[in-house]
């Protein structure tokens, strides 16, 4: 029913439009998208324009149903070819019951996940020895209760059909003695050359033990050498704190302590940062209003791409990672480091001052800190900041780096190309995810170089890029499978202990490394073991060592292996010695961390692939965010094929225009692109690595030009617009303090909670309820990841995301407010509300949507037949619809996976937000089995669990004394949509920012116009 | 009925054209009627037309064995629009079938005789678009399987009741009543001429079928009272059900708490927009099947300019009902519904809303001339254009409202896929085989009640009585 295809079209996004109507409108105003405000034919159906709806079923390629279909064709054929009689299994009980195990009742692991060389501290969930569910462990220094995203999605990566299965050599299964035999021939035959053809590439080791048998390896193979490669290496960090303090340390900030936090282009809220979580958590305490907001932090943000730390500004400073140096350089001038000065990046002068006027009045309580991609001249800058600010000791300290050895990435991955090209290299052992084929430079041609290796082995969960081009495969084991430990950021160690059995016959990394040794067939248990026999925290004697084992891994901790910090000093000289950072002219290019898939090894997990970013709200593919001046410079709308040419490379990707980006930058996430990820990675967005070069690791200038082509993109939540509503609602700090209830008088029309013709009903027991706090929820989406883990909520394929069908039960809704070049952003969590008069309820005609006795709007998924009246009839629109049978029935590792307390749903029924109801029922039998009450806080939901910020807060209304129930009395607590008389259960606690008055900064938003019954859809 | 009849004779008197075209006795009414169902060769035209509805049949077949293969995901319904093309189908449907219980049950109460004559085809025009309108309800549901019996109350293992406050309930109800009712009151009123058919068949087998089928009617006076009682019963039943029907329907809406269907107005709005479209689909049938079956002499141009007239007025019933709901949209103050209004009549569906205007408010003036009320072709085209009209009413209704709710991003467009496409051509096909098969086999004119409109029957009145 598209009367208007040709307009559609014909039409495309006028940026001059967009900009005159958004200052035509004045005051605050609400815009989703630049779409929204365009309000283009050309957008509304852009998901269309390319496949019919319909298709989606036949020709995705890359989809959920192709997804499906080729996992259990593959689980199939791999049954076919273990075709051999199989025993009879007779299922008989345990004749020893294992101590602790109760059927029905999970058991929870301590361990520890790996990123990026730094260790997250997890608490696993274990269903009758099936990993399912992943939570932070609130003792470890690197979690603190909290996890992201990645770990979340880490465990459907554990049970991924597509992880490699067996050792290969030349794509031809092999025993592990065989590779084992093959190793040691290799080896033995380096011995006289004392290994100077020997080299082993992993990923940054943050684990002791790994080190210490590459060290050990070393020790016997002197001339060898061990590379570690990140695909997004922190070189730059690393050379800057050398740059200061002529070492390397790992600078930690305190952001509970720091009144004032700078950000020069970190993203050290989310996706990256090695101890985001951490920084998030101390972050989000001084951003947490309660009273009178007194103690609310200031985080002045400087950066090109959008990120959720720029979102969370009071300030936020878009300029192209380039200009980050002189802005330092100008701020360091300002806040008296000795010897340096520069001017800032035109139009900045004003920010640089009140920047450097506001660490000045907090001296030694603030913070500077800066993100890896900025040079080794502004990490080292921001040392000398804090210092001359007094901040040492204060907001940052100093501390070894977590990874064993720090070393130079990029020129060891320089020189084992060179040395590889030269062939001066005979055994390469690769290990990890690192993907260095994939990551690497272009321009080092690593895939050639390695071709001159005549032994290549590697280890990897999946035979990808790298694999590809190695003589042997080895399948790794999931770091949830095996033995190992592993370091966090303050130098704490994690005994990391598999919960089950490797799935696919994997090694370890101290297998494979073991296997260069004079004893290849040691097992990870003991080789972890040895090494912490020997170290100071352990104990020679069995005994003893066995009871402090027993606490480490009962912790999740190593008990005294936290690093005290370090007294450093930075040089006098600096100034003198600070490298002169080269200015982009013209357009740059920007290559970070992808927010869901990491650098591409998260490529194959569809609950990240699913995940929408968190500014962008893209899923299923990465693109060249741009800034809407550029875009409109380019000519470019959103899904606009740009050509990127950098240092004579070229790369083709979809534009997505990101309001707030920096003018005359294009950014572009990595880990996209892979032929080589698996069925569900394959084929998704576009391999920004094939652009980057050496010298360009982190950004570069690049030309770029429209190609005429488009591209679908995919957005969640960039549908639509109306603007002037007051569902999210903020003020600035002075506004607040003025008018502490500004929340609630913001309403439409002030109702009276009692009008209703019948009584309300009085709950005896518990009446459960949920407050958000938007001032501290960062948007990263953990959240969701979380949920989908939780309720076995099902992967359903970028064209199903295009018709508006993905089945996220929580949202993380993102809007925009200000002008297009530099917008505030604010984000808000969305679950079911809840409501007590819940309009889903009474439309349902079968009563498969009830209210349960203690308030919750329970879904009966039995009893479903699918009318979707209650969705329609949701203002929230929070009810998620099996339109097609989305969840996977076939594929037998999945079912391990699962939640076994939550039901797997079926194609035809709706679902929804059910406060995790099977978390409330377990803590529920266990308070009535100790005569109790269930405690404020016992009752912990998915999203909740998981949140860095702690943003969200679950709990008993009833009990006036509990979290929620306080937060709800709070000044700041609203309902959306309170006007409908509907009476969510779910509340929000609205924002509340704090400019500085110095500098310009777009007003809080809360339909000031809807409060007024002014309609501002009308102007646009 | 001597005095009615009378009245009749009389009002007809001061129209310039007659009820029954001037000529036609008992014979020739009972003829050109009855040699339809009863005529050896199938005319070449029906064969043709019935094709063409057997093979959308088909279509209809194929898109719900694939729909219940593989799930509504086929079609283009998504979050947020939850009801898309199947419940606009589902209330274009209902609301083609209100005119033909109009026609025969309220126009009998209120004695206007010209019904008789377009009352029969009218009544089954109205039992196949309810069977149409069925499919919907029951397939657009994830699990029709289950649907299609969980949503009525009986005895069941797991001692549930349906919810009876939901508007679905209330619809169940309301049209499973309405079909009951509808086909009841159509087969009584068939059976005298069932038995005529039986009397006239040359066949045997035609004969034991009509014979059957009339249920051994002989005409015998205690038959005709029977006959009339039960008819009248069946019309005191059948009135309020075509006001309730269309109000329970319009209820689904009315109910829910979206901007632009939380709306008191509904329940007429609906009642009028559903006869409108009623009498627009009768004279979309009816002009082709007088010029084709030579029927102009018992569907005269009489009939035509009522219906017409009626159209009118329901549509202009229809037109303030929109005008209305563009009022209150800004009169109400609430910021939710002046945006559904603004986005209704500026937003992406716009098109759709303001072709619903200018056919629902703008061509239907037409009709206010005398010069096109008597232009069948014309008309015909407007009766089409006008079932257009009110199936993009529905369609403006149930898509703007929820593509377009109220929080901004979890906005969404619906496009419709080839299978919503399908489906809906497919059950025009059911409705077509239906009514052609009708034409071709029972007669599809009430023959004895256009015979009591003749002279003879009066004059015969006033001495038998």
């Amino acid at each position: 029913m598209k009367g208007t295809k040709d307009d559609m079209s014909a039409e495309s996004l006028d940026i001059k439009v967009i900009r005159e109507r958004l200052e035509r409108a004045g005051g605050p105003q609400f815009w989703r998208s630049l779409e929204s405000v365009a309000d283009t034919p050309a957008f509304q159906e852009f998901l269309h324009r390319e496949f019919p709806v319909n298709a989606s079923e036949w020709t995705d390629p890359v989809g959920r149903r192709s997804f499906l279909k080729l996992m259990s064709a593959s689980m199939a054929l791999a049954g076919a070819a273990a075709c051999t009689v199989q025993p009879t299994e007779l299922i008989v009980p345990y004749v020893r019951q294992p101590e602790e195990i109760v059927p029905g009742k999970p058991l929870y692991f301590a361990t520890a996940m790996t990123l990026g060389g730094v260790a997250t501290g997890l608490l696993v969930e274990s269903h009758m020895g099936r990993p399912t569910k992943v939570e932070g462990n609130s003792d470890h220094p690197g979690s603190l209760g909290a996890t992201d995203l990645f770990a979340q999605g880490s465990v459907l990566s554990l049970y991924d059909p597509d992880r490699s299965q067996s050792l290969l050599q030349l794509g031809e299964i092999r025993p592990w003695s065989t590779f084992v035999t093959a190793v040691k021939s290799a080896i033995s035959g380096q011995a006289p050359s004392k290994g100077a053809g020997l080299r082993i590439l992993t990923e940054t080791v943050a684990s002791p033990t790994l080190a210490a048998q590459i060290q050990q390896v070393l020790a016997q193979y002197p001339e060898g050498k061990w590379i570690q490669w990140d695909a997004l290496p922190r070189d730059n960090a690393r050379a800057g704190a050398r740059l200061a303090f002529g070492e390397d340390v790992e600078p930690l900030g305190d952001f509970a302590k720091a009144d004032i936090v700078v950000s020069l282009d970190a993203d050290f809220l989310a996706s990256e940062g090695p101890a985001n979580l951490r920084a998030a958590r101390q972050f989000a305490s001084r951003r947490r209003v309660e009273g009178t907001g007194d103690g609310l932090n200031r985080l002045y943000v400087a950066e090109a791409a959008y990120s959720v730390t720029g979102a969370k500004a009071d300030h936020r400073l878009p300029m192209k990672s380039s200009e980050v140096e002189a802005f330092a350089r100008a701020l360091a001038a300002r806040v008296g480091v000795s010897g340096v000065g520069g001017t800032a990046p035109s139009g900045r002068e004003a920010g640089v001052e009140a920047i450097a006027a506001d660490l000045a009045a907090h001296r030694g309580r603030g913070l500077v800190v800066v993100g890896d991609a900025q040079p080794p001249a502004v990490h080292a800058l921001a040392h000398a900041m804090n210092e001359a600010l007094g901040n040492v000791g204060q907001t940052v300290t100093y501390l070894p780096t977590p990874e064993l050895v720090p070393s130079d990435q990029l020129a060891d991955l320089r020189q084992l190309a060179s040395d590889m090209d030269a062939g001066r290299v005979q055994v390469l052992m690769v290990l990890g995810e690192s993907n260095a084929v994939l990551s690497a430079p272009a321009d080092l041609n690593l895939a050639d170089a390695m071709g001159k290796v005549p032994l290549r082995l590697h280890s990897g969960l999946f035979v990808d890029e790298t694999a590809a081009l190695c003589h042997w495969h080895v399948p790794a084991a999931h770091y949830l499978e095996a033995w190992s430990d592993a370091r966090t950021i303050d130098g704490t160690v994690t005994i990391v202990q598999p919960l089950i059995q490797p799935l696919y016959g994997g090694k370890s990394a101290h297998e494979v490394v073991a296997t260069l040794t004079d004893t290849p067939e040691r097992s990870g248990y003991d080789l972890v073991r040895e090494f912490w026999m020997a170290q100071p925290q352990g104990s020679a004697a069995p005994a003893a060592f066995e009871t402090a084992w027993r606490r480490w891994l009962h912790d999740g901790l190593v008990a005294g292996t936290a690093q005290s910090p370090k007294m450093v000093a930075v040089a006098a000289d600096l100034a003198s010695r600070l490298p002169a950072g080269t200015a982009v002219a013209g357009v740059e290019v920007n290559f970070r961390r992808d927010p869901t898939v990491y650098d591409g090894r998260f490529a194959n997990n569809g609950w990240l692939q699913e995940t929408p970013k968190p500014m962008s709200k893209l899923t299923w593919d990465n693109a060249a965010l741009v800034g809407p001046a550029t875009a409109e410079r380019l000519g470019v709308g959103n899904g606009d094929i740009l050509a990127v040419r950098h240092d004579g490379r070229l790369l083709r990707v979809p534009a997505w225009i990101s309001p707030g980006h920096a003018p005359d930058t294009v950014s572009i996430s990595v880990g996209y692109g892979r032929s080589r990820a698996g069925r569900v990675g394959n084929g998704t967005g576009f391999n920004a690595y094939a652009l980057r070069g050496s010298g360009s690791v982190w950004y570069g200038a690049a030309e770029a030009a429209p190609t005429g082509d488009d591209y679908q993109l995919v957005s969640t939540q960039d549908h639509w617009s109306i603007e002037g509503r007051n569902t999210l609602r903020s003020a600035h700090l002075e506004e607040f303090k003025a008018n502490p209830t500004f929340a609630r008088e913001m309403e439409h029309l002030k109702l009276d909670q009692g009008i209703t013709l019948m009584p309300h009903h009085e709950y005896a027991g518990h009446k459960w309820g949920m407050a958000i706090d938007l001032n501290t929820c960062t948007g990263c989406g953990a959240c969701m990841v979380a949920c989908v883990a939780e309720n076995n909520i099902p992967v359903v394929g970028k064209e199903q995301v295009a018709t508006n069908r993905e089945m996220h039960w929580l949202r993380v809704d993102r809007y925009y407010v200000g002008g297009l070049d530099n917008p505030d952003a604010y984000f808000q969590p969305v679950p079911c509300q809840q409501c007590e008069n819940a309009p889903c309820e009474v439309v349902c005609p079968v009563a498969a949507t009830v209210h349960s006795d203690e308030g919750l709007n329970d879904m009966v998924y039995n009893r479903c037949v699918g009318t979707r009246y209650c969705s329609n009839n949701c203002p929230y629109k929070v009810r998620r619809f099996n339109f097609l049978l989305y969840q996977d029935w076939t594929t037998p590792q999945f079912k391990l996976q699962r939640n076994p307390d939550v039901t797997v749903r079926s194609r035809g029924v709706m679902e929804k937000c059910t406060y995790c109801v099977q978390r409330i029922n377990a803590a529920r039998i266990q308070a009535k089995r100790e005569e109790r009450e269930i405690r404020d806080g016992e009752v912990v939901t998915a999203c909740q669990a998981v949140c860095p910020t702690e943003a969200i807060v679950f709990g008993n209304l009833n009990d006036p004394n509990s979290r929620v129930a306080k937060l709800k009395a709070g000044p700041l607590n609203y309902a959306m949509l309170a006007e409908l008389n509907i009476r969510p259960r779910t509340t929000y606690l609205a924002a509340v920012r704090n400019p500085n008055a110095a500098l310009p900064s777009p007003p809080g938003v809360g339909g000031h116009e809807a409060a007024t019954g002014h309609d501002t859809a009308s102007e646009h | 009925m001597a005095n009615n009849v009378h009245a009749q004779a009389t009002s007809t008197a001061v129209l310039d054209v007659p009820v029954i075209a001037p000529g036609h006795d008992f014979e020739t009414v009972t003829e050109s009627v009855a040699q339809i169902p009863l005529a050896r060769r199938t005319p070449l035209g029906w064969v043709f037309g019935f094709l063409i509805g057997l093979s959308l049949l088909m279509l209809l077949q194929v898109s719900l064995g694939y729909l219940v293969l593989k799930g509504i995901g086929i079609w283009g319904t998504n979050i947020p629009v939850g009801w898309a093309f199947p419940i606009v189908n589902f209330v274009w449907w209902i609301g083609i079938g209100h005119a033909g219980t109009l026609i025969s049950a309220i126009l009998m109460l209120f004695r206007q005789q010209w019904r008789m004559s377009i009352s029969r085809f009218a009544e089954a025009m109205t039992i196949f678009a309810v069977a149409c309108a069925a499919i919907f309800p029951v397939f657009h549901t994830g699990r029709p399987w289950l649907a299609a019996y969980w949503l009525f109350p009986y005895p069941n293992t797991m001692a549930l009741w349906p919810q009876f406050r939901s508007p679905l309930i209330w619809d169940v109800f309301a049209v499973s009543t309405y079909a009951t009712v509808s086909i009841v009151f159509w087969y009584v009123g068939l059976v005298p001429d069932l038995a005529t058919m039986r009397d006239r068949a040359a066949s045997l087998f035609k004969k034991r079928i009509f014979g059957m089928l009339s249920l051994g009617w002989r005409g015998s006076a205690r038959h005709w009272h029977r006959y009339e009682v039960a008819s009248l019963i069946l019309a005191g039943l059948s009135t309020p059900l075509v006001l309730s029907v269309h109000t329970v329907v319009s209820f689904d809406f009315a109910v829910s708490v979206m901007p632009g269907w939380h709306a008191t107005i509904f329940p007429p709005y609906f009642v009028a927009g559903a006869i409108y479209s009623g009498f627009a689909m009768v004279l979309t049938l009816a002009i082709p099947i007088r010029a084709a079956y030579n029927l102009e002499g018992l569907i005269t141009m009489r009939h035509i300019d009522n219906m017409a007239k009626v159209m009118l007025a329901t549509g202009l019933m229809v037109g303030y009902g929109y005008t209305m709901e563009a009022f209150f949209g800004w009169y109400s103050g609430s910021f939710y519904e002046r945006a559904m209004m603004w986005n209704r009549m500026f937003g992406p569906y716009a098109w759709s809303y303001w072709m619903l205007i200018s056919i629902n408010i703008g061509l239907v003036q037409l009709l206010w001339l005398r010069r096109v009320r008597e232009n069948t072709k014309l008309l015909f085209v407007m009766a089409l254009v006008i079932n257009l009209g009110m199936w993009l009413e529905r369609f403006v209704i149930v898509v703007t409202t929820l593509a377009r709710d109220f929080i901004p991003s979890s906005w969404g467009m619906y496009t419709p896929t080839r299978w919503d496409f399908a489906t809906y051509f497919g059950t025009i096909g059911l409705f077509l085989t239906l009514f052609f098969l009708f034409i071709r086999f029972l007669p599809m004119i009430a023959m004895f009640e256009v015979r009591t409109l003749l002279p003879q029957a009066k004059v015969k009145a006033e001495h038998g009585h």
